[in-house]
């Protein structure tokens, strides 16, 4: 590793540290940086006020942020790589058009009644509920894509069919909204704008768990995601199982796409930006350093958006999901117009 | 097999092509041919013959349609990708567009079927790189980004990467299509250089007739009809399987300098009177308009005389005269417009 990568990767760990105590500080009452760290350190202390919001509430957002990020980070530079287009993200197959069809259909269509009533038979109340919704509409269309794609020899020819999914989908789900109650609106609108604030800790002990045995599954595929770097044919020549290795990556990044999008909600730009900030500062396009940045950075980043989300106060809470984009694009055009060329470009 | 002077490859009744779901499409069959360690094989052929097909099932990035091929005297058939990787280096005709990369990292991906699970490099793996840097003449170029080497460099560089697989067989699809003369000229140095000193076989496809001739061990012409030719090149030369491969209305073969030249229409006769360089480009000039330059012969239409002072020109006609060879080349355009 060399000097500016190792430098890089203590940078960002130092900054995801302080956006993580900055996190836990900033919320409907700010609390002191201080009692944020002394309610980290004793969380069970009946002497300080803020140490319950800060283990209860501010804890499990945080650290939903964080791998939410990471994530994201993580299966937009598999799909960007595996893809060989730097607009690719994890969503590129759809799946976040088929997740937003699962819980349209809970949440605005005729489905309503059943949909609730089998979910209470189930134990499902809520915002579990839409959660379920959401992996299955997300399974339905990446299954879809997966099977029609195994037919595919070309990479881009798979892309533009995901694209066509999500158009496809989308295009249903507009038809749902179109003919919805407005009062069922307010809640599928609620969802579309994101939130890291919906996984208390009850949910986090499933999402956590999956979540984390993703990324690090992810993080096994550096080698051949190193390997696919000059392209698939000469991957296979350096004798990398192509269709296996392309076949689970679409699949490992669109879970963790899936699942991201089903707890938090869509949020975009993350997963496009993250890998594009970290080749610009390490300078390389060699995984084995790519791929522990982009864990940092995605977890901070998304840090970073949720205290902006914050920002206003008073109770006002800016949908995640623009902060994101709003914060986002702006840097990545900072990136790619101060590399020669941006990446990917040749 | 392959210590004891056994051929690095060999196919047997090889067929290649495409397969649908109906039926089998066969570009070349038939195809025997063979490749020693330290032996240079340059693959020549029309465009669109099959040349990269054969490569490509060489390479087992696609499936023979019949008969086999043997990699070190083993069924292409029975070697995983994996393994074959350790035995087999490529390089590709597509160019590759990656940034952020240095050429000692990119040589060492070359080392992915002999690294571990994370692609971690041992000391060993290193020096291999480095050896491979150090036998395409890239040394200079190792700390640079991929990204910003000329075509050239480019080529050298994705060589090395090849050679850090440390393969027996190493085949190149058209390793010369994008460089300049100069690099087109060292590349295929450097391969041969690679058959000699790393005792490596080697299988580049080109349409550098002319290079390829004067380079190569043995040829392997694809005949338009889809036969394969092999030899030394001066055999293939003698058999005349040049010619009829790529002999058109407007190109002829001249077997004696291993050569084409464009035919223009025929102007007529001419003969060169003079010596050295000067009768040389005389007759170049005078070709390049048309004629057909002979020996000494009374029965010429047109006479050229060239000495150190410039060209004299005589024909029935007219005459003329001047100091360089454009006003020649002026001199024959204004005749054959009169004509």
């Amino acid at each position: 590793m060399s000097r500016r990568e190792s430098a890089v990767l203590a940078a960002l760990l130092t900054t995801l540290s302080i956006v993580f105590l900055l996190s836990l500080a900033m919320g409907s009452t700010a609390i002191p940086l201080v009692r944020v760290v002394r309610a980290l350190l004793h969380p069970g202390d009946e002497s300080n006020p803020f140490a319950m919001v800060v283990a209860s509430i501010r804890l499990p957002r945080s650290l939903t942020a964080m791998l939410a990020g990471a994530a994201l980070g993580i299966a937009g530079l598999q799909m960007q790589t595996l893809f060989r287009n730097p607009l690719a993200d994890p969503f590129a197959l759809g799946i976040s058009s088929g997740a937003s069809l699962g819980v349209a259909l809970v949440v605005l269509g005729s489905g309503y009644g059943p949909a609730v009533a089998f979910g209470t038979a189930m134990g499902l109340r809520g915002d579990l509920l839409i959660t379920v919704a959401a992996i299955v509409g997300a399974a339905l269309v990446l299954g879809l894509v997966l099977i029609v794609s195994s037919h595919l020899a070309n990479p881009a020819t798979v892309l533009i069919l995901g694209l066509m999914f999500g158009y496809a989908v989308s295009a249903i789900v507009t038809v749902l909204v179109g003919a919805s109650q407005p009062e069922r609106l307010q809640q599928w609108a609620q969802w579309g704008f994101g939130s890291f604030s919906g996984v208390t800790w009850e949910r986090f002990k499933l999402f956590g768990p999956l979540i984390l045995s993703g990324i690090v599954i992810a993080a096994t595929t550096t080698k051949q995601l190193n390997a696919l770097l000059l392209g698939e044919n000469y991957a296979r020549s350096m004798g990398l199982a192509v269709r296996r290795a392309r076949f689970l990556t679409m699949l490992g990044a669109s879970i963790l796409g899936a699942m991201v999008t089903a707890f938090c909600g869509p949020i975009s730009f993350l997963g496009i930006a993250v890998p594009h900030l970290c080749r610009g500062f390490l300078g390389s396009s060699d995984h084995r350093v790519l791929v522990p940045a982009v864990v940092l950075m995605g977890a901070a980043v998304a840090l970073v958006a949720q205290i902006v989300s914050l920002l206003p106060g008073g109770g006002t809470v800016l949908p995640l999901n623009a902060v994101t984009s709003l914060m986002g694009a702006p840097v990545v055009i900072a990136v790619l117009l101060r590399s020669r060329r941006g990446a990917f470009a040749g | 097999m392959m210590t004891s002077g056994g051929p690095a490859l060999q196919t047997r009744d090889l067929a290649v092509g495409y397969r649908t779901r109906r039926s089998r499409r066969a570009v070349l069959e038939r195809v025997n041919v063979a490749v020693r360690p330290g032996e240079l094989v340059c693959l020549l052929g029309p465009n669109g013959i099959g040349k990269s097909t054969l490569l490509r099932t060489i390479a087992k990035m696609q499936p023979a349609l019949w008969g086999t091929v043997e990699l070190g005297g083993a069924d292409l058939r029975s070697i995983s990708h994996a393994e074959l990787a350790r035995r087999l280096g490529v390089v590709l005709t597509e160019r590759v567009v990656v940034d952020a990369l240095s050429v000692r990292q990119l040589v060492g991906l070359g080392r992915y079927p002999h690294s571990g699970w994370f692609g971690g490099l041992t000391d060993r793996d290193r020096r291999t790189v480095e050896w491979a840097i150090d036998a395409v003449g890239a040394r200079h170029l190792a700390d640079r980004d991929f990204s910003r080497l000329s075509d050239g460099e480019r080529q050298r560089v994705m060589i090395a990467r090849a050679l850090a697989q440390e393969p027996v067989l190493l085949l190149l699809d058209e390793p010369t299509a994008f460089l300049d003369v100069p690099s087109r000229v060292e590349l295929m140095g450097l391969l041969r250089q690679l058959t000699r000193d790393a005792r490596l076989a080697v299988v580049a496809s080109t349409h550098d007739l002319e290079l390829a001739l004067r380079t190569a061990d043995t040829i392997w012409l694809v005949m338009p009809g889809g036969e394969i030719v092999t030899g030394a090149p001066e055999d293939v030369v003698l058999a005349g399987g040049i010619g009829q491969a790529f002999e058109g209305r407007q190109i002829r073969f001249h077997p004696e300098e291993r050569s084409f030249r464009l035919l223009t229409g025929e102007s007529g006769d001419a003969e060169v009177r003079g010596s050295g360089l000067r009768a040389a480009l005389t007759a170049a000039v005078l070709e390049r308009e048309g004629y057909n330059v002979v020996g000494s012969s009374n029965a010429c239409l047109l006479s050229v005389h060239v000495q150190e002072s410039g060209w004299h020109a005589m024909a029935e006609e007219t005459e003329s005269s001047g100091a360089n060879f454009a006003q020649l080349a002026e001199f024959l355009r204004a005749r054959r417009a009169v004509a």
